[in-house]
């Protein structure tokens, strides 16, 4: 089984990171880029459980360490079964 | 007093540590391998020391909060005994809910590296049990930038856990004498309990005369005196 897990800044948390790329695009004259963030991407393969058990265990790990709930937000997709 | 000093792979500011507690402020220490998993009974004070623990792999002090070591010092902590987290050390401690809130990229995205005021926000043992109002301490990080919500910073200030706060020369907290972004110029805060300080700020880069600044030395000290009084 292979879940992707995305994990991006909140909302309120500002993203100079996000921010830089934003202006360099713009530089670069893409000039309709109204807002960048930067992320996280993780491909996580799992093996020997249920698709409940392996959406159970993503919730988990995203919340203990792929991400930080005071500034992140997560949100994962298993993309092979 | 005896301090246990921890060290991560990644850590580089465990050996400056080390020489300040000892050569400096006339303590004895240790240090701490981060694969141990229990602290010895004789150490009477942590220092999570700074540096780049885990390569700062996947976000700074994620990866550390899960070395054995860890669980002893949240041990050592919920015992009420001294732990101080110096730069990468607080990154740890905020990871490790140790310490509310957390440490994100500077809002300038530069690596800042230079001596900065701070303002004494809280005076009280064991950290800053002495008088001086405004201390130069250098500092040094890219991910220094203090973030809490709303709710959290009330709870700070109504809890009285903000330790310093960035100021200029003479003392005034302002947004240009913030270097990194944080929230309330926020520089180091404890936990509500008051035993356990992280700071962004180095004092062991300024505790002796032959690097022409000994502001940092007045904390290493606070923490010693705190034994002596107990015993005392």
């Amino acid at each position: 089984m292979k879940a992707n897990v995305i994990v991006t800044l909140k909302k309120e948390v500002s993203d100079p990171q996000g921010f830089a790329v934003q202006q360099a695009l713009g530089s670069m004259e893409y000039k309709g880029v109204q807002n960048v963030r930067v992320g996280k991407f993780f491909e996580v393969k799992l093996d020997g459980m249920t698709r409940e058990q392996a959406e159970a265990q993503l919730h988990e790990m995203a919340e203990k360490i792929l991400s930080n709930p005071v500034v992140e937000d997560y949100r994962f997709e298993i993309v092979e079964a | 007093m005896k301090f246990g000093v921890v060290v991560f792979p990644g850590s580089n500011c465990d050996t400056d540590c080390f020489h300040a507690l000892t050569e400096c402020a006339g303590q004895q220490a240790v240090y701490l391998w981060h694969k141990e998993g229990s602290i010895a009974d004789d150490v009477d004070a942590v220092v999570l020391p700074g540096g780049f623990s885990y390569g700062d792999y996947l976000r700074v002090g994620a990866i550390a909060r899960f070395s054995p070591i860890m669980q002893a010092v949240a041990e050592f902590a919920r015992q009420g005994k001294p732990v101080i987290g110096i730069c990468n050390g607080f990154q740890v401690l905020c990871e490790a809910h140790l310490l509310p809130g957390v440490l994100i990229r500077n809002r300038s995205l530069k690596f800042i590296c230079k001596d900065v005021y701070l303002k004494v926000a809280r005076y009280a043992a064991p950290f800053t049990d002495f008088e001086q109002s405004v201390l130069k301490v250098p500092i040094a990080h890219g991910e220094g930038n203090y973030f809490i919500d709303p709710d959290g910073l009330k709870r700070l200030q109504d809890k009285d856990q903000i330790a310093f706060r960035y100021c200029d020369a003479q003392g005034n907290v302002t947004e240009a004498a913030n270097p990194n972004g944080s929230v309330n110029s926020i520089a180091g805060i404890v936990n509500e309990a008051g035993n356990v300080l992280g700071m962004m700020p180095h004092p062991e880069r300024c505790a002796e005369d032959a690097l022409g600044n000994r502001d940092g030395l007045k904390i290493l000290i606070s923490i010693a005196r705190t034994k002596l009084a107990a015993i005392l």
